[in-house]
């Protein structure tokens, strides 16, 4: 398999699981909290190593896990305390992305990990870092975690499929008919902390969070169907990815950078055009948007 | 039989009380409309009713046992603005929502469950809008869509949180409605209601709530000038013959 190949499959990995883990934050209105995580999971990813002295992927994901929800868990506990949230937000994570800071230096010297790698992300190099098993290379690490990532994800929003549709647009009565409403939240804090973490090696703390959010962000402009945002949030991020490698070939520029940059056109191109909200189609349209529900009811 | 007794409930909001010392009981098939000023708790006394804000002490039994383990035969419509609806779903997923307990975990919603769905919206006459996006619905609309998702429910006792409120009259009517079907069914409902002129044509019984209860009752007992005095302090004067002008009109 060629280089390319491993590199384009690694960014469109990234791009489906961010894609379809980040419209469920977008549409619960959370966009902040993969802000949150994708930092805080620089501490799970040094404690890890500090328990396993070694950075591989299992327990990486693991730890990425536990810090993700002791996140979402320390901000809900100071918000209940009568914290703003988006300051117990920002109290959350830069604590526990400075306490990773601290302990990396002290690892400094063992192992390739550096807070620029851990920002920034490089996907250039995922393909040499392989999966190596007796010998034999089955292909870059990242690969396989994005792939496991992803298969979690989905056998998981589709068991909670309902749970999670209802919890979303009406926690109360989900809460009331019984859905169990907190088990879900930690269960999308604990897919959107893998889905960080298996990134990372690739795009990076700040950069995964564009994936997370935009993709979402963009279908929300384009359909009203959940399901469809669902799909088409993936089918962005994917687009995105191989959108973003293009232009860094042809400028010769960050490959990551340049899928962030993508989401964003097409976040514009949807803000402008989509069928829905799109800018252009209301000014086609004169100011009826509104008129025209009222007519139809 | 009581379908629903509160006991000495009390909750606080930032260490203030906002209801003191709740009790009361509600008779099976009864209907009742709580009522009080601004500010009174009516809302906030039926979500800590429903246990969806944390009390402070007070016990709810809803026939004789403990509300976690009556969860199928509660019924709630929550305020309309109290939900997204710009979210991306239709007015039938809405409504089976309200069969969750029955379709289970897992599990995708049988053809019987939406045959069922169907038909609690044909009941409040939204059959044509089964797949309209809910953001598409009118205020009254997405209101009827709350009430089918209500009655897919098919619960004992219903809980309304101001389900009047912004709604066109036609709407209004099928509400009432609805609420007449409920009791002749021997279901009961409490209502948090405001406009003070209909309460003698919709209620059989009042709770006059501010923070505690002034009182329950028989609505022609308890809604009288003397008790809505004491639940609104002075503000009642522009209603001096309300309560008696509404037994009079339709």
């Amino acid at each position: 398999m060629s280089y390319t190949f491993w590199i384009l499959l690694t960014g469109c990995l990234v791009g489906l699981t961010c894609g379809i883990t980040g419209a469920l934050l977008v549409l619960r209105k959370m966009a902040m909290i993969a802000d949150a995580i994708s930092h805080t999971v620089l501490l799970g990813i040094v404690g890890a190593f500090f328990v396993t002295q070694s950075l591989s992927g299992i327990p990486m994901l693991i730890g990425a896990g536990i810090v993700g929800i002791l996140t979402a868990v320390f901000v809900e506990m100071l918000h209940s305390s009568g914290v703003q949230s988006d300051a117990a937000i920002g109290i959350v994570f830069t604590s526990l992305f400075a306490l990773g800071v601290v302990l990396i230096s002290f690892i400094g010297d063992q192992v390739h990990l550096d807070v620029q790698h851990a920002l920034m992300g490089e996907i250039a190099f995922v393909p040499w870092n392989t999966l190596t098993i007796n010998g034999v290379s089955y292909g870059p690490t990242a690969v396989w975690m994005l792939g496991a990532v992803l298969a979690v994800n989905l056998i998981l929003i589709t068991l909670f499929y309902k749970e999670i549709k209802m919890s979303t647009f009406d926690p109360q009565f989900a809460t009331l008919i019984g859905v169990p409403v907190m088990i879900i939240h930690y269960l999308l804090m604990t897919m959107v902390s893998l889905s960080t973490v298996a990134s990372f090696d690739s795009v990076g703390a700040i950069l995964v969070v564009a994936m997370l959010i935009v993709p979402g962000a963009t279908a929300y402009l384009l359909t009203d169907r959940f399901f469809v945002l669902l799909i088409l949030s993936g089918v962005i991020g994917i687009l995105s990815a191989a959108l973003g490698y293009g232009f860094a070939i042809q400028w010769n520029v960050s490959i990551a950078g340049s899928m962030a940059v993508a989401t964003g056109v097409f976040f514009i191109a949807a803000f402008l055009f989509g069928p829905k909200q799109g800018v252009v189609i209301k000014k086609i349209r004169g100011t009826t948007g509104k008129k025209t529900v009222q007519s139809s009811t | 039989m009581n379908a629903l007794t509160v006991s000495n409930m009390s909750v606080s909001y930032d260490k203030q009380l906002a209801l003191e010392n709740v009790s009361f009981s509600v008779p099976e098939g009864s209907m009742t409309g709580i009522i009080g000023p601004n500010g009174a708790g009516k809302s906030t006394l039926i979500k800590s009713i429903l246990q969806l804000l944390p009390t402070v002490s007070g016990t709810v039994e809803v026939f004789k046992k403990p509300l976690r383990s009556q969860r199928k035969i509660i019924g709630y419509v929550p305020q309309r603005s109290e939900v997204d609806w710009d979210f991306p779903t239709n007015a039938l997923d809405v409504v089976l929502m309200g069969r969750y307990n029955h379709i289970g975990m897992f599990k995708r919603a049988s053809k019987k469950e939406v045959t069922w769905a169907k038909h609690c919206l044909q009941r409040v006459g939204m059959q044509d809008y089964a797949s309209r996006q809910i953001s598409q619905l009118s205020g009254g609309q997405q209101q009827r869509v709350f009430l089918a998702r209500a009655m897919a429910q098919d619960a004992k006792i219903y809980f309304m949180d101001e389900p009047f409120a912004g709604v066109d009259a036609s709407t209004e009517k099928a509400i009432i409605q609805l609420m007449k079907e409920w009791k002749n069914e021997g279901k009961t409902v409490l209502v948090v209601h405001h406009d003070l002129q209909t309460v003698n044509d919709y209620f059989d019984h009042v709770l006059l709530l501010n923070k505690t209860p002034i009182a329950y009752g028989e609505t022609n007992r308890v809604f009288t000038l003397a008790n809505l005095e004491e639940a609104y302090g002075g503000k009642i004067a522009f209603l001096q013959q309300g309560p008696k002008a509404a037994k009079g009109s339709t």
